[in-house]
């Protein structure tokens, strides 16, 4: 072929209607088996009525959970039997008739968006509901020009620095040998929402394989580092081209929707014209540190 | 050979950066990038001028090409693309359409 080229890159326990029940008990019951979880600034409700799944979710996103009561959305979990459903199969995200379709091997959940409710059914661990949150914040992002990015994240000096990669690129190392100024934000999945000045990144508690959960903080974001393993440390320019190429490869996005998909895609473009992207190639002690402030 | 007519699929998001156009199918989120001839035809690609004189007016005014050899790769490239719903490919004019996606 002459010159033409392109490439692909490519709730419900039944309550007890015992008339005889002190009110009081109830009311402390209810309080008992719901909680906020707020990650990104964006609190989410989610009512169980398994104390013991509820303690499984304070201890998962421990510095999460907010006390205020105000949520943006709600969901009331039901529980079903354990199951070895695959946790390794496709999502599917779709959108009908008002209401987002959540599914995996593990799980099912609806979200409707201007009832800001919806309901997940799976078995009680954290893996299932950690996806449905994940899914969730990315399409409310997505309409805000913001999304998640699987990357490592920090803070330091007030500024946050983003690390992308594929897996084994470093992103767990760089974190296990960050030093003791710096904020960790997450190992694995950053948090990037747009702001009046530029973009934030906040910490979340989706964690790779430093098992970590980061601080709960945010900070406007300094540079976005492609990271790469070396002998030697060392930041090198590359395209805007390749900057966008490269966050678009890391973003995740699970939805089957055109609109959403095209919104992302523009706020990719959008971040690269606001924020420093940077090749950083490193060897994996915390020397590397030095060239980050 | 009959003429064919080539449109942007507007349910694709397209932009163009240091002349680099990257486009994403809202199908799927597959990233395409075109090079430098491939960009032209699809900046091109209206719907109602037809592809032979995109590759005369656009292309052989531009590159040492042989016409005939410019136009039967263009085709095949556009047929690819159509294959992948970024472009879509009519032996008749081709509609306006609103252009959700348009590129910017």
């Amino acid at each position: 072929m002459w010159l033409w080229a392109y490439t692909v890159f490519a709730r419900v326990q039944k309550g007890k209607h015992r008339s005889d029940f002190p009110l009081s008990h109830l009311v402390t019951e209810v309080a008992h088996l719901s909680l906020v979880i707020e990650i990104g600034g964006m609190p989410v409700r989610v009512n169980t009525f398994d104390p013991a799944f509820l303690e499984l979710l304070e201890r998962r996103y421990s510095g999460f959970v907010n006390d205020s009561g105000d949520a943006e959305i709600e969901f009331d979990v039901e529980l079903t039997p354990p199951n070895p459903a695959d946790r390794d199969a496709d999502v599917e995200v779709k959108y009908r008739f008002g209401r987002w379709s959540l599914s995996r091997g593990d799980f099912r959940a609806e979200w409707e968006p201007s009832a800001r409710r919806g309901w997940i059914r799976q078995s009680a661990n954290p893996y299932a509901i950690d996806a449905v949150l994940r899914i969730v914040h990315t399409l409310v992002l997505a309409r805000q020009g913001g999304f998640l990015l699987h990357s490592a994240s920090a803070i330091r000096n007030g500024k946050a620095f983003l690390f992308a990669g594929v897996s084994e690129a470093g992103k767990t190392t760089i974190s296990r040998v960050a030093p003791p100024d710096v904020t960790l934000l997450t190992d694995e999945i950053s948090y990037v929402r747009k702001s009046a000045d530029g973009y934030l990144a906040f910490g979340t508690p989706f964690t790779g394989e430093l098992g970590k959960l980061g601080e709960n903080v945010s900070a406007p974001i300094s540079t976005l580092y492609l990271l790469a393993k070396g002998h030697e440390n060392r930041i090198e320019p590359i395209t805007p081209g390749e900057a966008t190429r490269s966050l678009l490869a890391n973003l995740l996005f699970f939805a089957e929707d055109e609109a959403l998909i095209q919104a992302t895609f523009h706020s990719a473009f959008d971040f690269v014209s606001r924020v420093p992207v940077a090749k950083l190639t490193f060897v994996p002690d915390a020397r590397v540190w030095e060239l980050i402030a | 050979m009959s003429k064919l007519y080539v449109a942007r699929n507007p349910r694709v998001a397209a932009r163009s950066l240091d002349g680099e156009m990257m486009i994403m199918s809202g199908r799927d989120s597959t990233l395409f990038t075109l090079n430098k001839t491939a960009t032209i035809l699809w900046q091109a690609a209206d719907g109602a001028t037809s592809l032979d004189e995109i590759v005369k007016l656009r292309i052989c005014s531009e590159f040492d090409v042989e016409p005939a050899e410019a136009l039967q790769d263009a085709e095949n490239l556009a047929r690819e693309l159509a294959s992948r719903e970024i472009l879509e490919v009519s032996e008749e004019p081709i509609p306006h359409r609103n252009p959700a996606g348009a590129s910017r």
